[in-house]
């Protein structure tokens, strides 16, 4: 398995994957965006934001309790892409839902918790993404960076809470949002605290990877 | 009483259909999808056909109406393929897809309450109690969306005046059709069912609140609210009560379904008010669909001012929301 994840054609197929839901989006076209394109197009992009995120949150779980120490080399590109996701989402409200509106966007986002949280989330990812290269990791140093990248916790619990607050009354598919990152974050707290003590977790084993742990 | 034109009838400039065409055609000059795109489509609709399978009837004999606007309507096909109507799931697409085996006949409502002469009416009979309308009125979705439709219907007042309501009778309370078992996703609404709506007895009677029983001169498809309906044109589009079975002349105001889910968001008037926020969204701005931008101004009573003002004398409608 970690073969196939090291061939460098993995990576090109796993880049086409993660172009899909655009290329579906172009695809389907605006007699395809339901009544209210804006709106579907937003809901969508929205959806693979949270995706996205959520995939990425679980290569380091996936990797440990698997031992794919190679799955690890596919977290940056899945990061950018929750990223790529967030910026058309970001685009898609201020052109098309706001008209380019800024003072509008501007108290939206002081006045409308949803909005503050879904744009907390956003503006919290830009970092992540200009310090996403391994030179940027050496400038860093790996203890800050690795600091640093640990906000994408934060953006995750921003862009669910963005989403549970925005629906009107079936709040279904955000629970189910919810309960995946909590699984995704709480894994993490658990690994700590059984890393801590030095001892294996229950029921899982423990590979240490010190370059990769925690920051994921 | 004429409708007076509004303000600002400039809705033909915008013509979003073709701001989405020529969207397409430059994609499709980007030759990002090409013929191919054209092929898949024609594919696409094979494998997912249109969704708007109701036997439609049309409605013989409707007039014209003095209280249509001249604004386009919005096409049948987007208006029918996007709504809610939570019974049949919270997806705009859900209740087109979900409500086609509704069964909507026989159907029957009943109207009672402080009434002198309590009566269940058939639906044959509702349709013949007045001549059919046609009313086309703007509709203002509380979630800042609009389009222009054209209903089939006649005014709530003669119903009402046919059971003659007495003078305790101060609001009316509307019920729609629940059943679970036509109605699978109702636990995932998140609203409390059967919906029910209100109006105070003079908004109930004045002109404009129309009894509906069709759209696009036939008659309403089950996700539409068929077999009959509310509209009220000045109000958010929720209290447009859908597949009603009652409707009961009370003495107090009654409680309406999204007051009842989030007082905080939904009062029991819900008028169009640009300048009263929803406390997540601006009510300033609507979209007009299928457009794609969100800057047609929203206005008072959803343009209904001069008809529906008077009802509200001295009313603090930041309170009364």
């Amino acid at each position: 398995m970690n073969r196939i994840l090291m061939n460098k054609w993995t990576k090109v197929v796993v880049f086409a994957l993660c172009l899909v839901p655009i290329a579906v989006l172009v695809w389907q076209g605006p007699s395809g965006w339901s009544a209210n394109p804006t709106q579907y197009l937003e809901h969508a992009t929205g959806d693979w934001i949270l995706r996205f995120l959520a995939i990425t949150l679980a290569v380091t779980p996936l990797s440990k309790i698997f031992g794919l120490k190679q799955l690890v080399r596919f977290r940056r590109m899945l990061g950018l892409f929750a990223f790529f996701y967030a910026c058309l989402h970001f685009s898609i409200y201020l052109g098309l839902d706001q008209v380019l509106d800024f003072r509008g966007v501007w108290s939206d986002v002081m006045k409308r918790p949803y909005i503050t949280m879904g744009f907390t989330g956003f503006v919290l990812m830009i970092p992540l993404a200009i310090t996403s290269t391994a030179a940027m990791v050496r400038r860093l140093g790996f203890r800050r960076w690795q600091m640093l990248h640990r906000l994408i916790y934060v953006s995750a619990v921003a862009g669910v809470i963005h989403f549970y607050w925005l629906v009107k009354s079936d709040v279904h598919l955000p629970l189910i949002y919810a309960v995946i990152m909590a699984v995704l974050l709480g894994w993490r707290v658990f690994a700590w605290f059984s890393d801590r003590g030095r001892r294996p977790a229950q029921g899982t084993p423990v590979r240490k990877e010190p370059t990769t742990v925690a920051a994921s | 009483m004429l409708l007076k034109r509004g303000p600002d009838l400039k809705y033909s400039d915008v013509t979003p259909r073709d701001i989405y065409l020529n969207r397409r055609k430059f994609l499709y000059g980007l030759g990002l999808a090409g013929g191919l795109a054209l092929a898949g489509k024609n594919l696409a609709n094979l494998a997912f056909p249109s969704s708007r399978a109701y036997a439609a009837t049309s409605l013989p004999g409707i007039v014209k109406s003095p209280f249509s606007t001249t604004e386009k309507v919005t096409s049948e096909d987007r208006v029918t393929t996007y709504n809610n109507y939570y019974e049949f799931g919270t997806d705009k697409g859900d209740p087109s897809k979900n409500a086609t085996k509704f069964v909507t006949s026989p159907w029957s409502v009943s109207v009672e309450g402080e009434v002198a002469k309590p009566r269940k009416f058939t639906m044959e009979e509702i349709l013949k109690l007045a001549p059919l309308e046609e009313r086309i009125y703007r509709h203002r979705c509380v979630e800042a969306w609009s389009i222009v439709v054209p209903w089939v219907g006649y005014s709530f007042s003669t119903i009402a005046k046919l059971v003659e309501p007495n003078s305790n009778a101060k609001y009316v309370a509307f019920e729609s059709y629940f059943d679970k078992k036509q109605m699978p996703l109702w636990g995932r609404a998140g609203i409390q069912l059967p919906y029910v709506e209100g109006l105070r007895i003079d908004e109930a009677m004045h002109p404009l609140t129309l009894l509906t029983v069709g759209m696009y001169g036939e008659t309403l498809p089950n996700q539409d609210g068929a077999p009959v309906r509310m509209v009220i044109p000045w109000k958010y589009g929720f209290k447009s009560i859908k597949s009603i079975v009652k409707i009961r002349f009370v003495k107090d105001q009654p409680p309406t379904t999204w007051n009842i889910t989030n007082a905080h968001e939904y009062g029991f008037y819900s008028n169009v008010n640009p300048k009263v926020d929803h406390p997540r969204w601006s009510q300033a701005k609507e979209v007009r669909l299928p457009g794609f931008f969100k800057n047609t101004p929203t206005q008072m009573f959803n343009g209904y001012g001069d008809q529906v003002a008077s009802l509200y004398g001295g009313m603090d409608l930041k309170k009364n929301y």
